[in-house]
């Protein structure tokens, strides 16, 4: 762009001309975009390497990323709020179970406690996935009556107190804590999830350091260029445009490739993953990327493309001066 | 159009190129620039394409105080000089047509303009023919040629030329001063340095004489 000059600005110079700036800098955008094209097809095989190298790194975290997002699908449909089952024994006395109601009702630590019938459990079961068919099998109703105790205390040693206390009243068959192991796969999934985020971190500064040195590589291969460019009048602006396209192009590959790749391997698993699930019942798949997931990461690898070819450019072409 | 007033420049490392330079070139004059190699020739053309600040004193091109423009403003110096090398400078990754249409890549003009305008100056160094060639295939000769194509395509009011036939024989260097000239008739201000005193015998025009970085009388 011309907008700070004074030459051109002042109008002394004849043959200076005004008028369409904007499409002019449309067309100098255009023009480094075809230029960057040109060189990434002219070098293919080079840019290709590059573009796996990245490709890989950025497969990693996103493969990661799509499989707790599968994981966390699958949890999601756990109850997470700590709850504890009181189931009753079958041949409870009536005064011990209201015994137990009113004990229920009156500890603190409880906040809420309902009763499941029987007849509804079993109800409950069939509608579980992979226990239809076990359900179906029974010719009589194995489950006891029982209460699902919400209660207001989280942590894990009061609970264990609290199911302690349970245990001892005369109706109390058995006491279970629910959620707790979909509470520690959540919290597992969490832990992936900050594990894939540091990796992808970490992966990012590779890829920046990938790009900065291919374009520093580039900067080298044009140097006359880049002088006589500068010589005939050319801008920095104008000089650094098609290096920061190259970089962004580069990204952009590398990131189509990471999809790839995920979707590659996300298939060969889940095959695997599918019919282990089957033998258990339950229908869970392996989901690829979402669209918005798979779009971020295409624009995350170009956006870490241009920013290395901004520091590789920012380093480098400041060095090129004609003498 | 240009005019020095007491310009020094020293190298960092103490070489002292110019000293004490004043001199000015009004519009649509045609001036040469004599000495020896090491006299200050390069440096003098220099100082005015803003490829190097003076130490000491002003440089005024077309009004503009040269020596004070801001880097960014440098560009738009350029586009309104054209340079000319004695190593010519040429880009051979590409054609002869391509190396001309340099300098329009980077302007306002679209893509047909561009190309009018890049074949024009082609044809006023007689070099149509051989736009698709490589400047590897050109002479010596044909290759100044060129150069001046692309420093005359944006359509300079001042054309530097830093010994421009110094690799060239008798007949090309004539032939190169000629184009000169021809561009001079058309009203730009042209500035030849050059060591061969009897070019500048054929050609009677003002004369610049540097020795040891000073101006002779």
């Amino acid at each position: 762009m011309r907008g700070r000059c004074c030459a051109s600005r002042t109008g002394r110079w004849p043959h200076e001309r005004r008028g369409g700036v904007l499409i002019a800098w449309l067309r100098h955008h255009r023009r480094a975009l075809a230029a960057a094209l040109a060189k990434f097809s002219a070098q293919r095989s080079a840019a290709l390497l590059n573009a796996l190298v990245i490709g890989i790194a950025l497969a990693l975290p996103a493969g990661g990323y799509a499989l707790v997002s599968s994981l966390r699908a699958l949890v999601g449909s756990v109850p997470l709020e700590p709850a504890l089952t009181v189931f009753l024994r079958a041949e409870a006395k009536r005064a011990d179970i209201e015994a137990l109601a009113q004990r229920l009702k009156s500890d603190p630590r409880v906040r809420e406690a309902t009763f499941v019938p029987r007849e509804q459990a079993l109800k409950e079961l069939q509608a579980t996935e992979g226990l239809a068919e076990v359900v179906a099998a029974l010719n009589r109703n194995p489950l006891p009556d029982a209460y699902v105790v919400r209660p207001r205390v989280r942590e894990s040693a009061a609970l264990e107190e609290l199911a302690g206390d349970l245990r001892t009243l005369p109706a109390v068959g058995h006491v279970q804590a629910d959620a707790a192991w979909a509470r520690r796969l959540a919290a597992l999934a969490s832990t992936a999830r900050l594990a894939i985020g540091l990796l992808a971190l970490v992966l990012a500064f590779g890829l920046v350091a990938i790009t900065f040195n291919t374009i520093r590589l580039q900067i080298v291969t044009q140097r006359d260029e880049i002088e006589i460019s500068k010589l005939v009048g050319a801008t920095d602006a104008f000089i650094r445009r098609p290096f920061y396209y190259l970089g962004a192009l580069q990204g952009l590959a590398g990131g189509a490739l990471a999809l790839l790749l995920v979707w590659g391997g996300l298939a060969a698993l889940d095959r695997g993953v599918a019919e282990v699930a089957a033998s258990y019942g339950s229908s869970f798949r392996l989901a690829f990327l979402g669209a918005g997931d798979a779009l971020a990461v295409l624009a995350f690898a170009s956006a870490l493309g241009w920013f290395g070819a901004w520091l590789s450019v920012s380093k480098y072409l400041l060095e090129i001066e004609p003498r | 159009m240009i005019s020095f007033s007491g310009v020094a420049k020293r190298y960092p490392g103490g070489q002292e190129a110019l000293r004490g330079v004043s001199f000015a070139i009004e519009a649509g004059e045609f001036a040469f620039i004599a000495g020896h190699s090491g006299a200050g020739k390069s440096t003098l053309l220099k100082l005015i394409a803003a490829i190097e600040r003076p130490s000491a004193g002003a440089v005024l091109v077309n009004g503009q105080n040269v020596g004070a423009l801001k880097r960014a403003a440098v560009p738009y110096l350029r586009r309104n000089l054209g340079l000319v090398f004695q190593d010519q400078k040429l880009l051979y990754d590409r054609s002869v047509f391509d190396n001309v249409l340099l300098p329009l890549s980077f302007g306002e003009l679209g893509s047909r303009e561009a190309a009018r305008r890049a074949r024009a100056a082609l044809e006023k160094v007689g070099l149509s023919a051989r736009e698709k060639a490589n400047p590897v295939q050109l002479s010596g000769g044909e290759q100044q040629r060129l150069a001046i194509a692309r420093a005359v395509v944006n359509r300079p009011a001042l054309l530097l030329a830093d010994e421009p036939t110094a690799n060239l024989d008798a007949e090309s260097a004539a032939k190169i001063l000629e184009i000169f000239a021809a561009f001079n008739q058309v009203g730009v201000t042209v500035l030849v340095s050059t060591h061969d005193e009897a070019l500048i015998g054929r050609f009677a025009r003002k004369v610049l004489r540097l020795a040891h970085g000073t101006l002779a009388a």
